[in-house]
């Protein structure tokens, strides 16, 4: 049974194995840290976020100040899809972000179907304000 | 009598003395502050006597349903009457909320328009009010009392929202409390307009009102309303808002009156205790849905309001069976001279918001949502300051606990058959808006803000892209007010109100929805500025979901020494609604030109130009997987550039004609992920070399590295160090202008050192 994790990331519950939704790929041990499979970059910030404002006149530019921020990609070794985005201090640890029960998971998962089924998102219609002069 | 051998006598005392020794302490103290007990405490109360005789009997729902319905329509009705009678900008703009509590102070429920982290706060004073006030011949609990009340440190999220309070009795029984809360703005704080960024202590936070009663007989006490009018920059604003919320209150103690004719004081009380009861039981079998384990991400602020810092504030919640734990250690140590600490009362109240709103819209809007959860945090970190440090823009920590717990939510949410809401990422997360004061064109003294936060970018969701300029990070039920109202009393000009600015989104699959920017002036007075209490401009402070880009940093900017006005009259068409033209083409001869961070309360000479922008929230899945067409469309609305679609999102197509490359398309993505695989590190070996023992020694770094239990503190122009987190001690700056004092005067000696070497 395969269980979706994320957008991207699933656990094989028999193989207990991260995997990888859009082509499959075994990522690591699902007990283990799913970062560990994949691959990392160290995005310059400016690819992502351009300076709007002149960073030849301004210290501020829209874009955020590479002391300040490191951005970590992380990508799918085998179809290069960008699994998960970090946005860190540079040389902070990345943060296990998920931590399992695997055991708990594959209780839980027996009543929920094959990869979970289509999941039931509620159409929520936020409340609008509207401000009238009544 | 040192505390050794006071603990040494207490100890030898009878188990009679003893009690006869902390009754006396308690019936003598000599100032009654925070209690801690309250403080601490966000779970439920124990049910009262008629609470528990109730439901251990037979209940009659239909009863309880109808009662819970008509105190619906009873507390929006009340809510409307604060919305169109309130005279604070944010009662207009939807700030605001009425709420019923239980008899000893669980907040119940809260006006479906309201602001529902208001409310929630109300619960500590309450608790005061009965554990002090209740009992002392010289205040008591009556009929037709109210209480009014402000400072966060006895329960409120900051000193600028000031709640009325009304217990309500039925036969001489006190039955419930309801209470009404609006962000007023002006407190006679050190800056105008009520959240001042420059607050060194909590003394130079204004009005602070712990709980006391300002309604007798159902009407106010013009005594101490003057009082508190002749301590505020706008004292008709003060008194008019306690009029408005009195009536609002009379209101709807009428209509909570009327429900206990027709099915009984018991019904009600009963109800307003099973509606917790029922919320808590449900969050529980909600968390218990959830796999057992641990989700985690690390954020942190770069700003204090008067310098860059780097604070962290890091985030986890765990799951075992029906129990969730959300886990704040490590955080920055307080500042103990800085304005953005926030209590732990006040945050946790964020962190109940976020769970309503990002992850739970569907259920009843009241404390339970977060009683059946426990919260870790560190004594006198900035996220649980103590009552000593200043946290008049709590905002800033605190937004990022309104926005936070739904992104890492979302990783153990994402694997439920039924979930309850989408899952989104960050809704932008900072209160980037004018604070106004001073002198208007009527001669009137006057300080608020300007409801612009009300219209930041929500997050992408796994199925839809954000919305724009939707609500505040807090609420989905506000509005931004127009500005031709606020005009008419205000000496500012809004050259562009609400204007989308190109490629400033969260990029992702879905992305996020964007602010808006803003350029302001002065007119028609000498004395009027603003304050803007910001920060994310060095790191972004709304983060992607599940491989989505975060939002950009964002700075404010202004053009001083112009007059817009008169360009505007004589040369208009050479002003750019710009600013990203605006600062980057510098055309006005003269203009001083500055882009900055935060801004502290400074006046704006008429024509001078200030510029601010409201943000994106957090982008959703790998950009690659966006639709061309969908990209086509942001850049046909002109929310992205033609370059930034290539860029980004590496679409190929005709800028003239619209059409896309699909073949060009796939095969310049499929290049881009073979590109990715390229760059891309191995995680182990990424990790060997780019992870560091601690940040760069040029960081105002504060918070945990790499051990949660050992805090940095790098205060400026001092000496880094390491704390205990078990034994925080507040961290002391120094002043910018002392500094810059310093530096200037080393720079003067050295250049005369220069001139005496050359003249000699």
């Amino acid at each position: 049974m395969r269980v979706n994790i994320t957008e991207y990331l699933a656990i094989d519950l028999e193989k207990e194995t991260w995997e990888c939704r859009v082509c499959d790929h075994e990522i690591f041990d699902a007990r283990d840290n799913y970062k560990r499979g994949l691959l990392v970059h160290d995005r310059k910030l400016d690819e992502v976020h351009p300076h709007l404002i002149d960073p030849e006149k301004y210290e501020y530019t829209f874009c955020p100040d590479p002391k300040f921020t490191a951005l970590l990609e992380y990508y799918c070794p085998s179809c290069g899809t960008m699994v998960e985005t970090e946005y860190t201090v540079p040389g902070h640890p990345p943060a296990r972000d998920i931590e399992l029960d695997i055991d708990d998971l594959k209780r839980k998962a027996t009543g929920w179907g094959v990869n979970g089924g289509e999941p039931e998102i509620p159409e929520w219609k936020s409340p609008r304000h509207h401000h009238g002069h009544k | 009598m040192n505390d050794l051998s006071e603990n040494k006598q207490f100890a030898a005392l009878s188990h009679e003395d003893r009690h006869l020794y902390e009754q006396f302490l308690v019936e003598n103290q000599l100032f009654y502050g925070p209690d801690p007990e309250i403080m601490s405490n966000h779970g439920l109360s124990k049910r009262t006597g008629t609470e528990e005789k109730m439901l251990t009997s037979v209940l009659d729902m239909q009863r309880v349903s109808l009662v819970r319905g008509r105190l619906n329509s009873a507390l929006e009705e009340s809510f409307t009457m604060v919305e169109q009678m309130g005279v604070a900008p944010g009662a207009k703009w939807g700030d605001l909320v009425t709420a019923i509590f239980t008899s000893v102070g669980d907040m119940s429920q809260v006006a479906p328009h309201g602001i529902v982290v208001f409310a929630s706060v109300c619960q500590y004073p309450i608790k005061f009010i009965r554990k002090y006030w209740e009992n002392d011949p010289s205040v008591g609990i009556r009929e037709g009392d109210g209480f009014i009340h402000n400072d966060s440190r006895y329960g409120n999220i900051h000193n600028t929202d000031q709640s009325l309070i009304f217990p309500i009795f039925y036969q001489g029984e006190l039955i419930c409390w309801i209470a009404s809360t609006i962000h007023e703005g002006e407190n006679g704080a050190i800056e105008p307009g009520g959240m001042p960024s420059i607050a060194e202590s909590r003394f130079d936070e204004g009005l602070k009102m712990c709980p006391f009663k300002v309604v007798e007989n159902f009407q106010i006490k013009r005594d101490l309303v003057n009082f508190l009018q002749n301590s505020v920059r706008d004292p008709k604003l003060q008194y008019a808002d306690m009029k408005v919320k009195l009536h609002s209150l009379l209101r709807l103690r009428e209509r909570v009156m009327a429900i206990i004719e027709e099915f009984g004081k018991d019904y009600l009380i009963t109800t307003l205790r099973k509606t917790l009861e029922d919320t808590e039981n449900e969050v529980r079998r909600r968390v218990a849905e959830l796999p057992n384990g641990t989700v985690r991400i690390n954020t942190w602020i770069d700003d204090d309001l008067r310098e860059h810092v780097l604070a962290k504030i890091p985030i986890s919640i765990s799951v075992k069976d029906d129990k969730m734990t959300i886990d704040l250690r490590g955080a920055s140590p307080e500042l103990s001279n800085r304005s953005t600490n926030v209590c732990a009362a006040s945050m946790k109240t964020c962190l109940l918001t976020n769970l309503v709103l990002y992850c739970w819209p569907d259920l009843p809007k009241n404390q339970a949502v977060l009683s059946a959860i426990e919260v870790l945090t560190d004594k006198n970190s900035m996220i649980d300051s103590s009552p000593e440090a200043p946290n008049a823009m709590s905002l800033l920590p605190i937004f990022q606990c309104f926005s936070l717990p739904s992104t890492i939510y979302a990783k153990l949410a994402y694997c439920l058959p039924k979930r309850y809401s989408a899952i989104n990422a960050n809704h932008y997360n900072q209160p980037a808006t004018f604070v106004y004061g001073g002198l208007t064109q009527h001669e009137e003294v006057t300080g608020n803000f300007c409801a612009d936060i009300n219209g930041n970018g929500s997050g992408a969701r796994e199925n839809a892209d954000g919305e724009h300029g939707i609500s505040p990070v807090f609420g989905y039920m506000t509005d931004t007010g127009e500005m031709e109202l606020a005009e008419e009393e205000l000496p500012f000009i809004r050259l562009v109100a609400q204007q989308l600015a190109k490629d400033r989104v969260g990029a992702g699959k879905y992305r996020s929805g964007m602010g808006y920017e803003q350029i302001s002036t002065v007119k028609g007075s000498n004395e009027f500025g603003f304050m803007s209490g910001q920060s994310g401009a060095k790191h972004p402070s709304a983060y992607g979901c599940f491989g989505g880009y975060g939002s950009p940093a964002y700075p404010l900017a202004k053009i001083k020494n112009i007059d817009v006005l008169e360009i505007l009259k004589n040369q208009p068409e050479s002003f750019k609604f710009s600013m990203v033209d605006l600062m980057n083409e510098q055309r006005y001869e003269g203009g001083e030109y500055t882009v900055q961070s935060a801004l502290n309360f400074e006046i704006c000479n008429p024509g001078e130009i200030y510029m601010i922008c409201q943000g994106a929230g957090g982008g959703y899945g790998d950009v690659l997987e966006r639709t061309p067409a969908m990209v086509l469309k942001d850049v046909e609305e002109k929310l992205i550039s033609p370059d930034y679609a290539r860029r980004i999102y590496k679409v190929v197509f005709d800028e003239k004609k619209f059409i896309v490359d699909e073949d060009a398309t796939k095969k310049l993505r499929q290049d881009e992920r073979e590109v990715r695989k390229q760059r891309g590190i191995p995680f182990d070996t990424f990790v060997a070399s780019w992870v560091k023992d601690g940040p760069a020694d040029d960081i105002p770094y504060f918070g945990s590295w790499d051990d949660h239990r050992k805090l940095i503190a790098t205060p400026p122009a001092g000496n880094r160090y390491v704390m205990d987190a078990d034994n925080i001690k507040g961290v002391m700056m120094s002043n910018p202008k002392d500094r810059k004092i310093k530096d200037l005067q080393m720079e003067n000696a050295a250049l005369k050192k220069r001139l005496e070497a050359i003249g000699g």
